[in-house]
């Protein structure tokens, strides 16, 4: 499993990120081995053991038909809060920027 | 318009069933995604950034109001409330669920509506020109040939996987308005001496990484030869064409490798052999198609309307939106109307359910029950009454959608960019706002006068900044937002590719050096009547180029 979250610290982290197969949203692999449409919730592990720790829970979500292609993400947790390292995961865990109200 | 006969109705009905089979065994898990990507791509399912979008075609960018109202009830019920409007006068739902997507299908084919071959390597959508049938200055309605390609085109067996995508378009004016020459095929109508019909055929035109203008290869093709015509066009592509390499595989890059003369030669050795045969159109099909697009009952009218000119001098906002947003029509004493989707704040191209329903309503009070998509993604009335303008420009305005800026500098083509394509480098939409809040004033608008700007998020260039006035393009430089701007660019008759002008701006500050293009161009113009690309066009880059980076 997943190692526990690690707030406050400054450190590259990795998450596991996926679309959901139902209807397309961006999901985080949490902890407890649900997927959240949250990057909060996302399990977050030392960067260097994502592949191991984390891949192969992607994979089987995979297999399922839950997810859509699983990949890793670099992740920064200054402030108390999880940020995507790349501004196309930012977006993909916050975005659209734009007004979407109708 | 066109109405489906039992042939086209019975493919999409099929089509829709088809693909309710192949979605319920996705969600079951009967397939993989491997197995499912290419059947949801065949009918126009693409998975984006944050869930999946689909892709509706909209044939020549002609809607019926059931159609639209249509789509209005499917932006309602399946997606978020709203629709964007493509630059390949398309429709695309950016919140669609994998489970409602063949309801979605179901649905449009109750109203002639399809997303067959939105994407994939086949022949996509036929464009035309958004106001063929209405158009002063037009030879014939293009429509009648656009569909004509469509049927022809449509699940044809030989074209289902060529190298790459296949764009063709068709203008019936002289004044081109469906950017012909940035098309893999585009045809022209003309008339020869002898007052026939027939097409100018130009191939090898296309923006993306690679962007390039077509190439004319037959200067006049008699019109019963055009599906056998473009038949070797797409069979010298399909043998010849590049399939090692994506970025080298579409026409473009094999006529400007080959040449345009030899490519024209094997077009013509082709053709040859197949001009007679079941592909010759019959002039009773041709007629029967004709009849479909046959101009609506318009009354008689004379060619001033008093009615209308008193409102226009008694009501500045009314005068300003009918001078941008109202061209000639050929009936007189009818308007051709551009109902703007590029309202400030909003995202250009997006109309929501409310706004598609009360353009519908429009359209049947005030056009025949007809609308177009324009190219520049905003909507058309085409045959609007010049004495009902006051009260559809009411009307518009009651649903944010009287904006007097059609051709104007804040009518900003722009593609979804990185807030929802998974291909985008940049983020597009947020810099055309941005772009529109400092360009606000309404009377300066005007004072700059037609000025084409286009934004795309990446060099696939969906939002064909190649082809803008000012273009602008979005890249990727360590992990930060960056835009390169090109000058020059026109879709139209003078087609021509943008030239980028010096490095890439931030994000922050890409309105800023629109604002000094701008500033360049009112010093620089020699008469007010002068447009950019015109002023561009006679002094060259090099004013701009100083006087942008001088601040830098």
């Amino acid at each position: 499993m997943a190692t526990a979250k690690q707030p406050m610290t400054t450190d590259t982290l990795q998450a596991l990120t996926a679309n959901r197969l139902i209807d397309g949203l961006v999901v985080y692999l949490t902890e407890t081995g649900e997927w959240s449409t949250r990057v909060d919730d996302a399990a977050l592990v030392p960067a260097e053991t994502g592949e191991i720790v984390l891949a192969a829970t992607g994979e089987q979500a995979v297999s399922t038909n839950h997810v859509v292609a699983p990949y890793l993400i670099d992740v920064e947790t200054g402030g108390g809060e999880v940020n995507p390292t790349r501004f196309r995961e930012r977006i993909r865990a916050f975005g659209p920027t734009v007004n979407t109200s109708v | 318009m066109y109405q489906y006969d039992t042939y086209d109705k019975t493919l999409v009905d099929q089509r829709a069933r088809q693909y309710r089979d192949q979605a319920e065994r996705r969600v079951e898990g009967d397939l993989t995604e491997d197995e499912f990507r290419p059947l949801r791509l065949m009918n126009g399912l693409y998975q984006e950034l944050h869930s999946y979008m689909m892709r509706i075609n909209i044939p020549y960018g002609t809607l019926s109001s059931a159609q639209l109202r249509k789509l209005a009830h499917v932006a309602r019920t399946y997606d978020r409330g709203y629709g964007h409007f493509t630059t390949r006068q398309n429709i695309q739902f950016n919140w669609v669920t994998l489970e409602q997507s063949p309801d979605i299908l179901a649905e449009l084919a109750g109203v002639e509506m399809h997303a067959i071959q939105s994407s994939g390597n086949c022949i996509r959508n036929v464009t035309a020109d958004a106001f063929a049938g209405a158009a002063a200055d037009e030879i014939e309605d293009s429509r009648i040939w656009a569909e004509i390609i469509r049927q022809w085109s449509t699940l044809h067996p030989e074209f289902a996987f060529l190298p790459r995508k296949f764009k063709i378009a068709v203008t019936g004016s002289p004044n081109d308005r469906a950017a012909i020459r940035v098309h893999d095929i585009g045809v022209a109508l003309h008339l020869n001496a002898e007052g026939e019909t027939g097409f100018e055929v130009v191939v090898g035109g296309g923006q993306g990484r690679t962007p390039m203008i077509a190439k004319t290869i037959r200067e006049f093709l008699p019109a019963r030869h055009l599906l056998s015509y473009l038949e070797a066009i797409l069979r010298v592509y399909n043998q010849f064409g590049r399939r090692d390499n994506k970025y080298k595989a579409r026409i473009k890059i094999l006529v400007h490798e080959i040449g345009a003369q030899p490519f024209a030669e094997a077009v013509e050795k082709e053709w040859e052999q197949i001009k007679d045969s079941a592909l010759l159109l019959p002039e009773d099909e041709v007629a029967r198609i004709t009849s479909f697009f046959a101009p609506p009952q318009l009354e008689k009218l004379g060619p001033t309307a008093p009615a209308f000119d008193a409102k226009r001098l008694t009501d500045r906002a009314f005068a300003a939106w009918a001078k941008a947003n109202v061209v000639a029509h050929k009936a007189p004493g009818y308007g051709i109307v551009t109902i703007s989707l590029k309202a400030p704040e909003r995202a250009p191209g997006d109309a929501t359910h409310t706004q598609m329903d009360a353009i519908a309503d429009l359209a049947d009070h005030f056009s025949q029950g007809e609308i177009r998509v324009t190219h520049e993604q905003n909507l058309v009335l085409p045959h609007v009454k010049l004495t009902h303008l006051f009260g559809l420009w009411q009307a518009l305005a009651h649903h944010e959608l009287a904006t007097a800026n059609a051709g104007l500098a804040t009518d900003i083509v722009s593609c979804p960019g990185l807030d929802f394509c998974s291909l985008a480098s940049a983020r597009s939409i947020p810099v055309a706002q941005r772009i529109g809040r400092q360009l606000s004033d309404i009377e300066r608008l005007h004072d700059i006068g037609e000025l084409r700007i286009k934004i795309s998020g990446c060099v696939n260039a969906c939002g064909h900044h190649h082809v803008g006035h000012i273009g602008i393009l979005g890249v990727e430089k360590k992990g930060e937002e960056f835009y390169q701007i090109t000058l020059g660019g026109d879709p139209g008759t003078d087609a021509a590719i943008g030239n980028i002008i010096g490095p890439a701006f931030a994000g922050d500050r890409v309105a800023g050096a629109v604002e000094n293009l701008i500033d360049t161009y009112l010093a620089q113009r020699s008469t007010n009547a002068e447009r950019f690309i015109d002023t561009y066009r006679r002094i060259g880059a090099q004013p701009f180029k100083e006087n942008l980076y001088a601040t830098a």
